[in-house]
């Protein structure tokens, strides 16, 4: 009932919207930037700065170094159990931490983890942004963020420069009704003084490996 | 080239001062200044205010009055904002199409002196000297409405003696807004303290503008004050020279 | 039924004279001007982006009926259910049936604009559930009891050490310090365990794609993205006009909120869900559809392009007389320029006809505004309506107004050279008793809200046009 007045007014008021118009007769002028000429070295330069500027440590890795770093890492915040998506590899898992395999783990046991080692989908240069849609090594969407930690894995190739590319790139996954989340620096409130300070309901330290 | 003025009636009654100037900035330019006695009011006190109806009779007098001019030009920006921005507005709601062609052809020829000096003849350097300490307010309708942007600047940068100084926070809005300042005049009035403050700050012994609606209310404001600041329009201090110095 | 709101110009004042308030607005909008000045600036392309953000409301808004038949459509394919609601009353009922259905006594909030504005919390509370909300600034008003000040930042009108405080009485913890970071941390402590146990979840949208059914929640603290994901149970409530057409169209958005609104080049997250994902997130979705007085927005040409906002709060940052007045001079869940011309088309004309007024005209609000709602052309718009309706409806005493009286007075004489020639022959005349040395310092009635802190030049002698009729005269 509802349905058919809420539709019934809207059709009233639009009544100087000509009977035969479309949605295809409201022109968009698109003229901003979809694509930038620039080499890979600028991208990853400046996703790691624009990345930097949320304060995210973003370390530039070599791929036969992934082991040795993401050790480090962990070393680093003394974390011992440390959550990873069913489909990570295990060579990439350096000995002495206790991993799991989130095989359907509780929110208790999220919360209750050190950290999360996730990969992502895609990642703009531009906003320093991380994209996850539930793909490869990204899990679903609780494991990265319950835990305080989270350690995410963006391989070169993934990083695009701008927000229009990143949204292309995400085309497939909402066409598969993947979930997305974009990920910008930590957890993070502009509440207090309009002022933005790290660190409230998400993971508080979000680090990246930008593996080349 | 015959420049008809446009005077509005507020530089008409309180400010007459400010046509002189214009007068005589446009004639030592070589221009003919010519003013259409039939000119009253553009309406944009009382569009401002909701009286939308009582406007149109206003913009018939306008359209014919300025009918057979061959430019436009005024020293005020919001009352050539009024017909620019909002003309076209009142004959779409209230008028018919052939006021709504009217408006174009009048909103074509009509400009704000600023801009006409700069933008359409070019012309930077006036000729005047004014060695006073001057900064200059931005006014709203001039930069958001009309968007002359650094005309008036331009003209300003050329003239001789004249030590510019740049106001702080200048494109914030001084808190005029027409009968704004009467309904909600204590918001009104915290705006200008901000305006005066930064005014005070840069030293200088005149505040100028392109529109003398906003002056009116900060050299009120100024000189309920005593803060020895006075406001001036920019075509005084355009039209003043050596020979003629303009004392204030 | 709307009631009337109080009058902007009578409430105003105490604010304006409120010195902790215009402390706190004044340092806070002027930081963030800057900020979003500078994501901005480094755009090269944002008036482009500008356009196309106006381009795509205005086309959803004129089709707004086919798009929403699409996102139902989207939205039920992809596993949601889409329930239709005309008032606020209507949205609230189907609400809380549904958490009703549930058995639920606890619902979790993400900080949702539709869910202020029905009043959501007050309907769940008097069906005895517990509406707990995650935002920050949201929880901080709930604690202090009082109203949002601003869209985005509803505890703007307070600092660090008045929410020290406020988080010392009320949540226990008496070693707080005002570091932002510390004061966070308590929230965070304070909400996990509800985030975790509550088995249902409460969101607005910021966007609604019709092609795919996707939903959009754009925040930065992670409240959003565990409200959206942990529950059993999501229910989500948006304005009809939240609506995008395409997935890629979030290509402009995604680019102009976050700028416009935290002046970040990207807010922490964005949660984009579409639907129900099996294994992931919560295993219920339910998406209503609110009008509560848009179509009658959407009704007035002029008054429509207001539903193209995207509550990102640049107009209210930038606002002259928001920063003086601060949010609650409003009387709205929407302050600033934008409820200036949102509020009294949504309530009516009649109720909050002094808000178009709460403005100076500066047009900075328009500027900025990333989807181009000419805010200054709506004010004045409605300035209009509010006289249409004073003069078809008002009480004889809103007749007997001086301003109601002298502008159709004055327009009349102002309309005829002859009468214009002989009023100001009248006025220089009649000022004689109120000018002291060249100025005017006091004026009677109407006038004196003029000459109560500003002198008034007094005429003088000659009108100009006197002035060149003699010049011409001499020729």
């Amino acid at each position: 009932m509802s349905k058919e007045n809420m539709l019934a007014t809207i059709r009233a008021a639009l009544k100087d919207v000509p009977e035969a118009e479309t949605p295809e007769d409201t022109p968009v002028p698109r003229e901003y930037l979809t694509s930038l000429e620039t080499s890979l070295e600028d991208r990853l330069e400046l996703f790691t700065e624009r990345t930097e500027d949320y304060k995210v440590v973003v370390q530039r890795i070599n791929q036969n170094d992934i082991v040795s770093r993401i050790a480090a890492c962990l070393q680093a915040r003394t974390a011992k159990t440390i959550v990873i998506p069913i489909d990570f590899p295990d060579n990439w898992l350096p000995e002495g931490f206790s991993f799991i395999k989130d095989e359907n783990l509780s929110h208790q046991q999220l919360d209750e983890s050190d950290g999360v080692i996730t990969g992502c989908e895609v990642a703009v240069a531009q906003t320093g942004s991380i994209a996850l849609a539930a793909g490869k090594y990204q899990g679903r969407r609780a494991i990265s963020l319950l835990p305080d930690y989270h350690l995410c894995l963006v391989f070169a190739e993934q990083v695009v420069d701008l927000v229009p590319e990143a949204f292309k790139k995400l085309e497939p996954s909402v066409q598969n009704c993947k979930p997305i989340t974009f990920i910008s620096g930590p957890s993070a409130t502009s509440d207090i003084e309009l002022n933005r300070v790290e660190g409230v309901h998400g993971p508080r330290t979000l680090e990246v490996l930008l593996i080349e | 080239m015959k420049v008809s003025l446009f005077l509005t009636c507020y530089h008409d009654t309180l400010f007459p001062e400010a046509l002189k100037a214009t007068v005589t900035v446009l004639e030592r330019l070589g221009h003919t200044v010519d003013v259409p006695m039939q000119q009253t009011c553009c309406g944009q006190m009382h569009f401002n205010t909701g009286y939308q109806i009582e406007c149109m009779p206003l913009l018939d007098n306008m359209l014919a009055a300025f009918d057979s001019a061959e430019v436009v030009v005024s020293p005020s920006a919001s009352c050539v904002g009024m017909m620019r921005e909002y003309y076209p507005y009142l004959a779409e709601q209230h008028g018919n199409h052939e006021q709504a062609q009217r408006v174009e052809s009048l909103n074509a020829k009509t400009f704000e002196l600023s801009e006409f000096l700069v933008n359409k003849l070019g012309i930077e350097d006036v000729g005047a000297y004014y060695p006073h300490r001057v900064t200059f307010h931005p006014t709203c309708h001039s930069t958001r409405m009309l968007k002359i942007g650094d005309a008036p600047l331009k003209l300003l940068r050329k003239v001789r003696g004249i030590d510019l100084v740049e106001l702080g926070a200048k494109e914030e809005c001084c808190g005029f807004g027409g009968t704004f300042s009467i309904k909600n005049a204590d918001t009104s009035m915290a705006m200008l303290s901000s305006k005066i403050k930064n005014i005070m700050n840069t030293g200088a012994e005149i505040c100028t503008a392109a529109d003398t609606s906003c002056l009116m209310h900060i050299g009120g404001g100024l000189h309920r004050l005593r803060t020895g600041i006075k406001t001036l329009h920019l075509a005084e201090i355009l039209a003043s020279t050596e020979e003629h110095a303009h004392v204030s | 039924m709307s009631v009337k709101l109080p009058m902007f110009e009578k409430t105003a004042p105490e604010n304006v004279q409120n010195s902790q308030l215009r402390r706190n607005l004044g340092k806070v909008t002027g930081a963030i001007r800057v900020k979003r000045a500078r994501v901005v600036d480094e755009m090269p392309d944002w008036e482009a982006l500008r356009d196309a953000g106006y381009a795509l409301k205005t086309k959803v808004l004129r089709n707004l009926d086919t798009y929403l038949l699409e996102l139902e459509a989207s939205v039920t394919r992809v596993g949601g259910k889409v329930h239709w609601a005309q008032t606020a009353e209507e949205a609230n009922k189907i609400v809380t049936d549904l958490v009703k259905g549930h058995g639920a006594t606890e619902v979790i909030k993400v900080k949702s604009m539709t869910t202020e504005e029905t009043r959501l919390n007050d309907a769940l509370a008097a069906s005895g559930i517990k509406a707990i909300e995650t935002d920050l600034a949201e929880l901080i008003i709930k604690l202090a009891n009082e109203e949002s000040s601003h869209i985005l930042v509803p505890a703007i009108h307070k600092n660090r050490s008045e929410i020290r405080e406020l988080f010392i009485r009320t949540l226990g913890e008496p070693d707080l310090t005002d570091e932002p970071a510390d004061l966070a941390g308590a929230a965070r402590r304070y909400l996990r365990k509800k985030f975790l146990t509550v088995p249902v979840g409460i969101s607005g949208a910021n966007f609604a794609v019709a092609e795919t059914g996707t939903i959009a929640v754009v925040e930065s603290e992670g409240n959003g993205r565990m409200c959206t994901t942990l529950p059993k149970v999501l229910i989500t409530m948006m304005g009809i006009e939240k609506i995008i057409p395409t997935w890629q169209d979030f290509e402009v958005f995604m680019q102009t909120l976050p700028r416009s609104s935290t002046a970040e080049r990207m807010n922490p997250y964005n949660s984009f869900w579409t639907g129900v994902h099996e294994a992931d997130g919560p295993q219920e979705f339910h998406l209503v559809l609110v009008d509560n007085g848009r179509t009658e927005v959407l009704k007035d040409e002029i008054g429509r392009q207001t539903l193209n906002c995207i509550r990102c709060s640049a107009c209210l940052n930038v606002c002259p007389v928001y920063e003086r007045t601060g949010g609650h001079a409003y009387h709205s869940v929407y302050p600033g320029p934008i409820g200036a011309i949102l509020t009294p088309q949504l309530k009516g004309i009649e109720n909050a006809s002094s808000l178009p007024y709460a403005s100076s005209l500066c047009g900075a609000c328009y500027e900025v505004c990333p989807v181009k709602i000419n805010i200054p052309e709506v004010l004045v718009h409605l300035r209009g309506r509010a006289v249409t309706h004073k003069k078809e409806h008002g009480s004889f005493q809103d007749k007997l107004n001086p301003e109601f009286i002298g502008m159709q007075a004055s327009a009349k004489v102002f309309a005829n050279q002859s009468r214009y020639e002989s009023a100001q022959k009248m006025a220089r005349m009649g000022q004689g008793i109120v000018v002291k040395n060249g100025y005017i310092n006091s004026l009677p009635g109407y006038l004196s809200g003029w000459t109560a802190m500003r002198d008034m030049k007094a005429l003088p002698k000659e009108s100009f046009r006197d002035w060149w009729r003699k010049r011409e005269g001499k020729k």
